[in-house]
């Protein structure tokens, strides 16, 4: 696909007062940057630091609950822990963590040289950015007095510094969430900045998909793709489809709380119900959009460290979609005990059981990649096996919410944390574990240190299931969820002990990944470069990957076409490792290293950070518009983002150049070549 | 000889038996657990379990298989250092198993969904002629209102035994959900909405209930409690529940009680029947009825006091707590702190003790 933009721009630049920014190293490198790789890293280490704040609250909210009517923190400050910490962990760190994998490795994986739209997956990323530094603002700037007429200990007129970030839970159900029950801005911050966060989303979803639909190597159809990118596409899908819904209930709600509509107002025949349709309607998907990255990387690592191909590949990529698209029809199974009618429960009972069946192949695939294998059990393996393990058990609690009448009594009790924990954490997070490991050498171009790998994964297995093993119990014995305490009389007590124990043993494998990150990346083995012996295309490029990625555009003739190279089957089936195969894979690497001519990057702009910045002073405009500097906020926010999306639109290309555009891989954004070798008319 | 361990190594070998003997505890029930939905109490919470104990060990099958298969292959085919496994066979997939794996999980799955929907319909809904219950959910304590006799209570719904009840829900301001683990499952009390909960306990008893939906700042501070009584005690318990207060003795501290109450802020949201009865739409804020304040034991969203003995010492320091100072028990309370002096507060518990 084509869009031949080359003489417009040409004209427009010779017009256009803007210059580009050409730095390549250095801070204004990495705010201005169009590389996917930059953008990516970025986007892990925001992500990390996100992950570190919702770890902390984490700790905070478990040494409240270690023992009964515990005093360590307030009401106020429990509930904004507790919405905060899943905020954090769902919208801050597990969707940008995997933005940060789809942004690194999605192009590596399908031979492209860039994203389609390098320039708006930075926009991507600042919005991101700014939109969690606007919900944690909130530490700063966010009130929460009590509900209208009521009042706070010692006649307190707000809640403390920890009581005033977003308190309402991360599903902000009405009328709870309303001017009335949750007056101050605490509750602003968590709605406008999800809206914000959405907007992100968004944008990096449509670039994705055009990415993956438009950008892949020669011969790579789509079921050539690896799994990992058909997991990207189908959660920028699933983005797609369910972020406006999130985005119009957001709308709603802001417009209830800020200029006095009355969506979810019950006295004014508002319907507070329609909220948790629209919340969960998203909030399904949701789940999905966090678990199916972590099930791409599996499915990537699960073959390489058992030299066998994926397990029934066709299966696992529809079981993926199927999954995907039943996630819609699911939603009201969070609901079972709000009082919808009984043959909708029956109706949400039955498809969610079905959604087990899809989840199911995926796992029996697995089993089956690593059946016969010849396993290496190095550190991603284990977070694998350990993700397999863990979902398995997710997996199996959430058909028991399923069984209806079963789960009224589960639903809202820490049975439920338990299960999503599982999921979540056991499922999301040790995937994404295992991705970092496998690709640390390919990011840093050094090895990460297996002892402290196995201590790190031990640590987290050990610790997550003495967290959140015990909550199944807890929560069918009587364990409500946000409850900051709860009495001895309860019987409660040593279950939750063991709880907060647990949380503490994540807490130090967190740290001890931390030492062997930051340990590793600078002095780490220097890595082969292919040193697991992969199966996909970005380990036929040195490490840690060249600015362009590719020297040579690659063409695919199968699917795991790099293990192709490499083996052969013997007349068993047998795997056969070419005699020439490292001279082979050696000959691609130095090819792909040493470009035989400039290659055309994307070149860096100010304007995506300007945009990201404009659109968070838009939000505090709106949260603000009754005070007198609200307005002014508004109308500088609107300023400088359409200012800068006009400039945006009338940067100049940083080369001028009519060479021909090829067939494939044309910039769409009308910037330059990403996926196409251009020769460079010197310097502009 | 015997070596002498270090502390460490003592630690790192009782550590593990101290945790599996607190999840030991913890789990099997030996603790007095009054929110234990598995110790049911009724028909319908049993039904539930009766549906939740087969689906589970259904699951826990599915769990040893799927995980003895996952380590039996990592063990029968991981490397090791110095045995070199062959280079595997190439198996890109198998369709009869894609096929085994696919149709299994679904022949489990609908069956464990003929009993799943029948079980639903059968307790979803209210049968006809059952007893019927208004609860009212406010921030942060439950209302209940008994349209048959006129009866209006608070924190403490009695019921009489063996007899199907149903809760009619609704709530005054954001969302509640009635939860009493040992008679039934949960329901939303929805404002502008009316919702139904099936109740039905075996036998006389006292059982605990929480409020399960988030509802604002002292959520933890919502619960309830289910008394059941037999038929007996439950008609004096409706007769006496229908009497205006007991006036207090001429000159005792109890009477000082009432005229510190009708003379506070008490009025402005509270109502004893015989003592003042305004209309309750002229109230500031719905507050319990206190007319039979001292029969239901528990107070302060049935939080206060531990043990449900009106006689015992707590019951008087947690009412004094309370009093002395709502919001920090309870914050958020729409009852603020009223600056009551020690002697103010003396007298309305003694006045509060004497409305049985």
């Amino acid at each position: 696909m084509a869009i031949d933009v080359a003489s417009d721009t040409v004209e427009r630049a010779e017009t256009t007062l803007f210059r580009r920014p050409r730095l390549t190293y250095g801070f204004w490198s990495w705010i201005t940057t169009a590389d996917h790789k930059k953008i990516g890293l970025m986007y892990g280490y925001t992500a990390f630091i996100f992950f570190l704040a919702g770890g902390i609250e984490a700790l905070l909210l478990r040494i409240q609950l270690a023992g009964p009517d515990g005093a360590f923190l307030t009401a106020a400050e429990y509930n904004g822990l507790f919405t905060t910490h899943a905020v954090t962990m769902i919208f801050l760190f597990v969707m940008p963590i995997s933005a940060a994998f789809f942004n690194y490795l999605l192009p590596l994986m399908i031979g492209a040289r860039d994203v389609a739209f390098p320039r708006m997956n930075a926009v991507s990323f600042w919005i991101f950015l700014f939109g969690g530094l606007f919900i944690y603002s909130s530490l700063i700037f966010g009130t929460s007095p009590p509900p209208v007429g009521g009042s706070l200990p010692g006649g307190a007129t707000d809640a403390s510094i920890l009581g005033s970030i977003p308190n309402s839970g991360w599903f902000i159900y009405a009328p709870n969430s309303g001017a009335t029950y949750s007056p101050g801005t605490a509750v602003d911050y968590a709605a406008l900045g999800l809206q914000i966060l959405g907007v992100a989303s968004l944008i990096s979803a449509v670039n994705f998909i055009v990415t993956i639909l438009n950008m892949r190597a020669k011969g790579m159809r789509l079921l050539r793709m690896p799994v990992f990118v058909w997991m990207t596409l189908v959660v920028a899908l699933l983005l797609l489809f369910s972020l406006p819904i999130i985005a119009i209930a957001l709308f709603m709600l802001t417009f209830d709380r800020q200029f006095g509509t009355l969506f979810f107002v019950a006295e004014a025949g508002g319907d507070p119900i329609l909220w948790q349709h629209l919340f969960w309607l998203f909030g399904h998907p949701e789940v999905y959009i966090l678990i199916l990255p972590a099930m791409g990387i599996v499915s990537e690592t699960l073959p390489v460290f058992s030299k066998k191909p994926l397990f029934g590949y066709p299966a696992v990529v529809f079981a993926g979609a199927a999954i995907a698209f039943l996630g819609f029809g699911v939603w009201a199974h969070h609901m079972f005990s709000s009082g919808i009618p009984t043959v909708a429960q029956a109706a949400f009972g039955l498809s969610t059981m079905t959604i087990a069946i899809p989840t199911g192949i995926k796992i029996f695939n697995w089993l089956g990649t690593v059946w016969g294998g010849r396993v290496r059990l190095t550190t991603p393996m284990l977070f694998s096996l350990g993700f397999v393990a863990l979902f398995v058990i997710g997996g199996l609690s959430g058909v028991t919410h399923a069984v209806v009448p079963s789960d009224w009594q589960q639903t809202d009790t820490y049975y439920i944390v338990a299960h999503f924990h599982y999921v979540l954490f056991g499922g999301a997070l040790f995937g994404l574990f295992a991705g970092i490991y496998y690709w640390f050498p390919k990011v840093w171009g050094r090895m990460y240190n297996e002892a402290l790998g196995k201590w790190h994964f031990w640590l987290m297995f050990i610790g997550m299931n003495l967290t959140f093993g015990p909550m199944h119990w807890l929560g069918l014995q009587g364990m409500v969820r946000r409850t900051w305490v709860y009495p001895e009389e309860a019987g409660l007590g040593a279950g939750n002990f063991v709880v907060t124990v647990g949380a503490f043993v994540i807490a130090v494998g967190v740290l001890v990944f931390m030492i062997n990150w930051s340990y590793s990346k600078r002095r780490g083995r220097v890595a082969p470069n292919d040193p697991w012996d992969a199966r996909t295309l970005e380990w036929t490029i040195p490490s840690p990957t060249p600015e362009y990625n590719f020297a040579v555009e690659p063409t695919v003739t199968s699917l795991d076409d790099f293990w192709h190279l490499k083996y052969d089957e013997d007349g068993e089936g047998r795997a056969v490792r070419k005699e020439k195969a490292d001279e082979l894979v050696d000959d691609l690497i130095h090819s792909n290293g040493n470009p035989d001519h400039e290659i055309h990057l994307p070149a860096p702009s100010y304007f995506p950070f300007i945009v990201g910045f404009g659109i968070m002073l838009i939000a505090y405009g709106i949260m603000y518009h009754t005070r007198p500097y609200g307005i002014p906020l508004l109308v500088a926010g609107a300023f400088l983002t359409v200012g800068a999306l006009v400039a945006w639109g009338s940067e100049p290309l940083e080369e001028v150049h009519d060479e021909d555009h090829g067939d494939r891989g044309g910039d769409l954004d009308g910037e330059d070549e990403a996926a196409e070798p251009a020769l460079s008319e010197g310097d502009v | 000889m015997e070596r002498r361990e270090r502390p460490i190594l003592r630690l790192s070998r009782r550590l593990p038996v101290a945790l599996l003997t607190a999840i030991l505890l913890g789990s099997c029930g030996r603790v007095e657990q009054p929110l234990n939905s598995f110790d049911s109490q009724g028909p319908i919470a049993e039904r539930i379990n009766d549906l939740f104990w087969p689906v589970f060990w259904g699951a826990a099958v599915i769990f040893v298989l799927v995980q003895g298969a996952l380590l039996v292959a990592v063990f029968l085919f991981r490397e090791r250092k110095g045995k070199e496994r062959p280079e595997p066979k190439q198996i890109a997939g198998n369709t009869r198993l894609e096929l085994i794996w696919t149709v299994v999980p679904t022949i489990i799955l609908a069956a464990i969904a003929v009993p799943t929907i029948s079980t639903l319909f059968d307790l979803a809904e209210c049968p006809r002629g059952a007893m019927e219950v208004e609860v009212i959910g406010h921030q942060w304590w439950f209302e209940f209102r008994y349209p048959d006799s006129g009866v209006v209570t608070a924190n403490v719904m009695v019921i009489p035994e063996d007899t199907e009840v149903c809760a009619k829900m609704t709530s005054e301001d954001v969302l509640h959900n009635f939860w009493i683990p040992k008679l039934a499952g949960k329901r939303y009390l929805v404002p502008g909405q009316e919702t139904e909960q099936r109740l039905y306990a075996d036998d006389p008893g006292e059982y605990w209930g929480h409020c399960a939906e988030f509802c604002g700042l002292s959520h933890a501070r919502m619960r309830a409690r289910v008394v059941a009584m037999t038929r007996t005690d439950y008609d004096a318990w409706t007769a006496n529940q229908l009497l205006p207060a007991i006036p207090p003795e001429p000159g005792s501290e109890a009477e000082r009680g009432m005229e510190v109450f009708l003379g506070g802020a008490c009025i402005g949201c509270h109502i004893i029947d015989g003592v003042n009865n305004p209309d309750p739409e002229t109230l500031t804020v719905p507050a319990p009825d206190l007319t039979h304040f001292a029969s239901r034991g528990v107070y302060a969203g049935a939080t206060l006091p531990a043990q449900l003995d009106p006689t015992s010492a707590d019951w008087e320091a947690g009412l004094r707590l309370w009093l002395a100072d709502p919001p920090t028990w309870k914050p958020g309370s729409f009852m603020p702190e009223l600056g009551l002096t020690a002697d103010e507060i003396d007298a309305l518990v003694a006045y509060l003790s004497t409305l049985e």
